[in-house]
């Protein structure tokens, strides 16, 4: 992985911007005049998704950007709710508190309160081979995280986007079928902006291009970005579930099963949102079975000890005694996660899981964010906040580009936004998939090392606030 | 070759003495193509933007009081002096004013247009003139809001008449803004050697150490021409990450901002103190002036 990590990571600061350049057009060039009659924006994103749809929200609100035009190019039909459906989507996501700090900051977060979203305090990872388990929760009980459906996450967003729809035009049902590159700056006889044709044939133009049109994303392909990515032998299933009883569910739960981590998220306090990650062939049964069956294989992979062998659980104990000698805090009770009593009809689904990041996230003219530049495995529930985070750091530094008064799509400060965010997922996406990797397996030695692991992180504050 | 003969022709007919050195010209002619590729001989001056541009603008703003920060420098008129291709007239033009860019060298003025014709904000925001300073003082008395002269200084031929010109066209209260380069051991040292010779980030034989400025002779040329000098800022380039910081020391480059005093055209000292006089007895008659 440290191999993987050293080719994922974007040039150096003195390293030449003239690779980033491009040589030569792509497609045959227009003439100028025609060039000149489509119109021109300041910013284009493609890709109206969550991560897309905030993008051009958070511009739009941005005060330096008062006068500036925005475009959004959204494939799919405009998705607003006034009030949500009884039953619950099986598309969910947990939020960070920073990235509802960012959906607050302009305004979206009130929209996601009054629909639906539920907030939790604790997180609990566990093993299915041991009995480590380490459990997160902050000091002030204040909450770890919130569970909201991706539906009502994006109906916020459109609702946002209405507000400033002086400044953002949203082209639903619109999709970017070509790109022309500029050529680099100093032969001038040419338009110095990135063309877009779109399926319709309509045109635009634009001085910066925002891809944040997911995992095979057109924009980084269209850019010739290399992508190092690998797909993961597992899919993940996800299913909206009801609890046996109600309770406070305020935990979010997640087991290491030896075919791949099951998760339990809260969404009330009668149902809870399934997110399994495992074989392909077992998703496939798991997807086909009566609702019956699955229920009880979750329950079962929840309970069940049967992955146990005495020697870890010896070996185990043993280590637990020894921190509770240095540490007696240290040690945490096991809780149980709540029982499921059944399956929402029709909302069991699959997708196949992977693993990717963009060798750059910026060229002249063009910025990946979201999965359009890294995407990640579900069992560290970080994807999209990655992608709010790059939301947040690009934002910063295009909003003082705006206010320095530069071309906003020189890769002085594209660069800047480029080499924060890699630092950050970089690490964030090796980690995560170490530790799909190291949990994969029942080998003792992996599992012993695993098990001493957990059980000394959840007896280490510093390293437990880390996380 | 026709533009410099040309321009050399009106400089031996005007009957005012110009600022403009066609020794300089040559120098600038060569390299009229080459202003819009950052990486290039004008890299330096595209990363000055980062503390040049922040600079005017944050000083502009503190001295108004009716502002959006979406768009600061809105109903200002700024006049760009030696505006090259337009490397500071664009940024200056995307924050809202209206920028009037002039420059001796025709080559540059049609690099400067062509690239502005690009995006219709600033095509009709900034407007470039081939021409001095001087040529335009008749038709422009007291138009300009803002000028601002970086990087221009060290390259005039008379720095008093530039000044003079300044305070000409600029409206009462007005600021003016300068940029350029100390005249000390040091600024020889990395200014010329350095920068033109060992390391190249500046192209050779740009700049001529004899026509530096020290900031104390700038300030004091300015006092006399009915300028206040109110903010002077050392700056630094770092060449190994190509960007600009201010620093204490104006020892090699620095900035300078100074305000155009608010009394009407004075012409001699007498007169001013008449006028002075009568203001303060209006009521008396008989007042001998």
């Amino acid at each position: 992985t440290s191999a993987v990590m050293a080719a994922v990571c974007g040039r150096g600061l003195l390293a030449p911007l003239g690779g980033r350049l491009r040589v030569g057009p792509r497609a045959p060039l227009r003439s100028v005049a025609a060039a000149a009659a489509a119109p021109l924006y300041d910013v284009v994103v493609s890709g109206g998704g969550m991560v897309g749809s905030a993008m051009a929200a958070v511009l739009g609100h941005d005060i330096h950007f008062h006068d500036k035009k925005i475009a959004l190019l959204e494939a799919g039909p405009r998705k607003e709710y006034d009030r949500m459906p009884d039953s619950y989507s099986n598309r969910v996501s947990s939020i960070s508190p920073g990235s509802a700090t960012l959906l607050s900051s302009f305004g979206a977060w009130d929209h996601v309160c009054s629909l639906r979203l539920k907030p939790f305090r604790r997180m609990q990872v566990w093993d299915a081979c041991s009995e480590a388990m380490i459990v997160f929760e902050k000091d002030d009980l204040d909450d770890m995280g919130y569970i909201v459906e991706n539906d009502v996450i994006m109906s916020a967003l459109t609702k946002q986007l209405d507000a400033v729809a002086d400044r953002v035009e949203v082209f639903y049902g619109s999709r970017a079928v070509g790109y022309t590159w500029p050529l680099p700056s100093h032969s001038c006889d040419t338009s110095p902006w990135v063309q877009i044709e779109l399926a319709d044939g309509r045109r635009l133009q634009t001085k910066l291009l925002i891809g944040a049109d997911g995992h095979n994303s057109v924009v980084r392909k269209e850019a010739e970005i290399k992508n190092i990515e690998h797909r993961y032998d597992q899919s993940a299933v996800v299913a909206t579930l009801h609890l046996s009883e109600a309770t406070d569910n305020n935990v979010a739960w997640q087991r290491f099963l030896p075919t791949g981590p099951i998760a339990l998220l809260p969404l009330s306090d009668t149902a809870s949102s399934l997110v399994w990650s495992t074989s392909h062939e077992h998703a496939s049964e798991l997807l086909t079975m009566d609702e019956e069956s699955f229920v009880d294989s979750i329950n079962s992979a929840f309970w069940s000890n049967v992955n146990h062998s005495d020697f870890i659980d010896t070996a185990g104990a043993m280590f637990r005694s020894a921190i509770s000698l240095l540490k007696p805090s240290g040690t945490a009770v096991r809780q149980l996660p709540p029982s499921i009593a059944k399956v929402d009809p029709e909302s069991r689904a699959m997708f196949p899981l992977g693993m990717g990041h963009a060798t750059e996230y910026v060229q002249h003219r063009v910025a990946l964010i979201g999965d359009a530049a890294h995407r990640i495995h579900p069992l560290a529930g970080q994807g999209v906040n990655l992608g709010f985070g790059d939301i947040a750091c690009l934002t910063h530094h295009l909003s003082a580009a705006a206010f320095n008064g530069s071309d906003l799509g020189s890769l002085k400060h594209l660069l800047k936004f480029e080499t924060e965010r890699q630092r950050h997922n970089v690490s964030l996406i090796a980690a995560t998939d170490v530790l799909k990797r190291l949990y994969s397996t029942r080998l003792t030695p992996l599992v012993l090392l695993r098990t001493w692991g957990l059980q000394a992180t959840n007896a280490l504050p510093p390293v437990k606030v880390r996380i | 070759q026709l533009s410099l003969f040309r321009l050399t022709m009106k400089r031996l007919f005007s009957t005012s003495h110009s600022s403009v050195d066609s020794k300089e010209m040559k120098k600038f002619q060569l390299l009229a193509h080459k202003w819009w590729d950052e990486e290039g001989e004008y890299s330096a001056l595209h990363s000055m933007n980062d503390i040049r541009v922040p600079f005017i603008r944050d000083t502009l703003l503190n001295m108004s009081s009716n502002y959006h920060l979406g768009n600061p420098l809105s109903g200002l008129k700024i006049l760009d002096v030696g505006c090259g291709g337009g490397l500071l007239s664009e940024p200056l033009g995307r924050l809202g004013a209206s920028v009037t860019g002039i420059d001796p060298l025709e080559d540059n003025i049609r690099t400067a247009d062509q690239h502005k014709s690009f995006d219709p904000v600033l095509a009709k925001r900034i407007q470039y003139k081939s021409s001095s300073l001087e040529e335009i003082v008749e038709e422009c008395m007291e138009t300009f809001d803002v000028i601002v002269a970086s990087e221009v200084v060290e390259h005039v031929a008379d720095l008093e008449m530039f000044i003079k010109c300044c305070s000409q066209v600029l409206k009462p209260e007005g600021s003016l803004f300068i940029t350029t380069i100390n005249k000390t051991q040091l600024s020889y040292v990395l200014g010329i050697v350095v920068a033109e010779k060992i390391i190249g980030i500046v192209p050779e034989g740009t700049h001529e150490w004899e026509k530096f400025v020290p900031p104390e002779q700038l300030e004091h040329l300015l006092e006399s021409n009915g300028f206040s000098v109110k903010t002077v800022n050392g700056m630094l380039y770092n060449p190994l990450w190509g960007s600009w910081s201010w620093m204490e020391s104006t020892s090699i480059n620095y900035a300078m901002h100074a305000v155009k005093s608010g009394a009407r055209e004075q012409s001699s000292p007498t007169d001013a103190l008449s006028e002075l006089e009568s203001e303060q007895h209006p009521a008396t008659a008989g007042t001998a002036t």
